[in-house]
């Protein structure tokens, strides 16, 4: 029932204005606008009263108050006297019923504000973040110094734990990821050096790819989204039921208890993670060296071993527990700077792998420019 | 340790997130051995207050003294030490959940007690049989019900024996027979160990069966209304804000 045919408003000759509402009041049929109500009112002279007509009414539900609670509040702000008695006794009750207590006067800062305000804000935010970063630094700093001198307090079973999560349970990935790595590096090269009849140096490449760069990055990442979100997911999660602040109040630095076992146990896999992976993506390699390239399995290790020195597997184990660090820092420090709420968590947990991979990223580029200067 | 001393003292203190102030001048003190409730609709600034005293978040101005000595001033270390004299019970229990109950209740005694394991083992397994959970030590805390996380959590901040027990909203979330029993397990625990009890609660049923004082806080005026026994304040109270708390709304 369209929507003008439940609502009819008559003037009466004494100046009032009656409303009668008609028909099926329910939120299944569409709460209608007060508007057709307020052109009628504003048309000629207002109204001296408002009276109410709903003997017609077959059904209704809140979208009968709704509109009249709207209306009221309308006819109330332009001053014009209403006369409720004849709503049925529940409307009126229910209308009452909102209207008990009065709308508070508790000033809610705007959200949104001018750009500059929320420019200003956002600059704000970040220069605190920053300086919780920092301070979470010197506070590992001063966990790290505490365990050289065994004086940190934290259980064997947190670290054996941890190093089972994001060492031996990562394994199972790691190994697919990087010897697909190591295969299409492989599958690139192939395709370039075999226009010149140097397919033998897929190896070379595989290898030297794989040793200095891919593995730990490719690892590093992995961990980023495996295990540094879970640092996230838990710290923020203990947050949030103040397990932390159960913590504090017995006087057990969590950075000591609840950081530190999970950043060692990521420090120490990482190298041997990284280490699995580059074999695997030399495996990888090798897979296409001899199924695509007809290269003698001898032969393509022979070349890989010609290729390959300490001294590059050295650069990317150095990268690798640089990654590692990173990733438990930054998982660690969104898990500690988490909100108190469940969505929280969650824009923790994201913040944690987004930050872990800029820095790992960041910090392979200055590696990379160090070892370059070095030699 | 001269008698007459209050053992807490709170100082003009002030509460405040940034700028933004949750109560004002709040003076008043806590006896030894008595149980104090702090009471006042949601919002007021109870939670905030425990906050303050327990040492997880420093006052924008004012004191919190300790046996006359100011905990704030204090550096660290000292901080640390008196931290030791209380325990706190947290809302929900908060009890570490990658660990059993004992080995929660263990915790602060490895950290700051030189007891062997066996010796550990066995006062952790007496603390839960005080709060009732005799043979419940190797659950984890998951495995339990949130009245007896809550158990667990007063087992846990009693562990190193403390001169005062916090407890954070202790009858929030329980069915009326577990927080009747939680009532009587801090009087029970107050009369017999002498514990000072200090409450955030605004459960009436627990104020009036339990609570030697209570402080009433107020969000409009923010600051504190009354301090004093509480059937006193229901009855005698000037304010029509504590009388109608008091008496569920009804003047």
């Amino acid at each position: 029932m369209p929507a003008a045919d439940k609502i009819d408003l008559n003037r009466l000759p004494n100046g009032e204005l009656l409303i009668r509402l008609s028909g099926r009041w329910t939120l299944a049929e569409g709460v209608p606008a007060i508007e057709s109500v307020r052109t009628e009112c504003e048309g000629v002279a207002p109204p001296s009263c408002v009276t109410f007509d709903t003997q017609a009414i077959t059904d209704w539900d809140s979208a009968l108050p709704t509109f009249l609670g709207g209306l009221l509040d309308h006819f109330a702000r332009r001053g014009i006297d209403t006369d409720r008695s004849g709503l049925r006794e529940g409307v009126r009750r229910l209308l009452d019923l909102a209207a008990a207590v009065p709308e508070t006067g508790i000033e809610v800062e705007p959200a949104g504000g001018s750009w500059v305000t929320r420019f200003g804000l956002a600059a704000i935010r970040r220069g605190k973040s920053a300086a919780e970063s920092i301070g979470f630094l010197g506070e590992i700093a001063i966990a790290l110094l505490r365990l050289a001198a065994g004086r940190a307090q934290f259980r064997a079973s947190d670290f054996t734990l941890a190093v089972q999560q994001c060492g031996a349970e990562a394994v199972g990935i790691v190994t697919l990821v990087s010897f697909l790595v190591g295969l299409i590096l492989a599958f690139i090269g192939a395709i370039q050096l075999q226009q010149f009849g140097a397919q033998i140096f897929v190896a070379d490449l595989v290898g030297l790819g794989m040793a200095r760069e891919m593995g730990a990055m490719m690892t590093a990442i992995i961990m980023a989204g495996r295990t540094g979100a879970s640092f996230a997911a838990q710290l923020g999660t203990m947050t949030v039921n103040e397990e932390i602040d159960a913590l504090k109040t017995l006087g057990i630095s969590p950075t000591e208890f609840l950081v530190l076992p999970r950043l060692l146990a990521l420090m120490l896999m990482m190298p041997l993670l990284c280490l699995y992976a580059d074999v695997m993506g030399i495996v990888g390699g090798a897979v296409v060296g001899v199924g695509m390239l007809d290269l003698g399995l001898v032969s393509y290790f022979d070349e890989t071993r010609s290729a390959l020195s300490f001294a590059d597997f050295g650069a990317g184990l150095i990268k690798a527990v640089v990654y590692g660090s990173l990733v438990a820092v930054s998982g660690c420090l969104r898990g500690m700077q988490c909100g108190r709420s469940a969505s929280a968590v969650g824009a923790a947990t994201t913040s944690a792998v987004v930050t872990s991979i800029v820095l790992i990223v960041i910090a392979s580029g200055i590696i990379n420019v160090i070892d370059h200067i070095l030699g | 340790m001269q008698t007459g001393q209050p053992l807490v003292e709170i100082r003009g203190l002030t509460m405040a997130y940034d700028d933004f102030v949750i109560q004002r001048d709040l003076d008043f003190a806590i006896d030894r051995g008595e149980i104090f409730i702090v009471m006042g609709i949601s919002g007021c600034g109870k939670t905030t207050l425990l906050r303050h005293l327990v040492g997880l978040k420093s006052p924008a101005k004012g004191k919190v003294l300790y046996d006359a000595e100011s905990f704030w001033s204090a550096d660290p270390e000292r901080r640390q030490q008196m931290m030791r004299r209380f325990g706190v019970m947290y809302q929900n229990g908060a009890l570490w959940s990658s660990m059993t109950l004992a080995e929660n209740v263990s915790l602060p005694l490895e950290v700051y007690t030189d007891l062997s394991r066996s010796e550990i083992r066995e006062v952790a397994f007496f603390k839960l049989a005080l709060v009732g959970l005799a043979g419940f030590g190797d659950f984890h805390p998951s495995e339990v019900s949130g009245g007896m996380q809550k158990r667990v959590g007063v087992a846990r901040a009693m562990a190193l024996d403390p001169d005062i027990l916090y407890f954070d909203e202790p009858s929030a979330g329980l069915d009326p027979i577990s927080a009747r029993r939680l009532d009587d397990l801090i009087r029970e625990l107050r009369d017999s160990l002498g514990i000072t009890m200090v409450i955030v609660t605004h459960e009436l049923d627990s104020i009036f069966a339990i609570a030697d004082r209570t402080l009433f806080l107020d969000p409009d005026t923010r600051t504190m209304l009354a301090i004093g026994p509480p059937a006193e304040l229901r009855d005698n109270s000037p304010d029509p804000k504590i009388r109608q708390f008091l008496n569920r709304g009804r003047l």
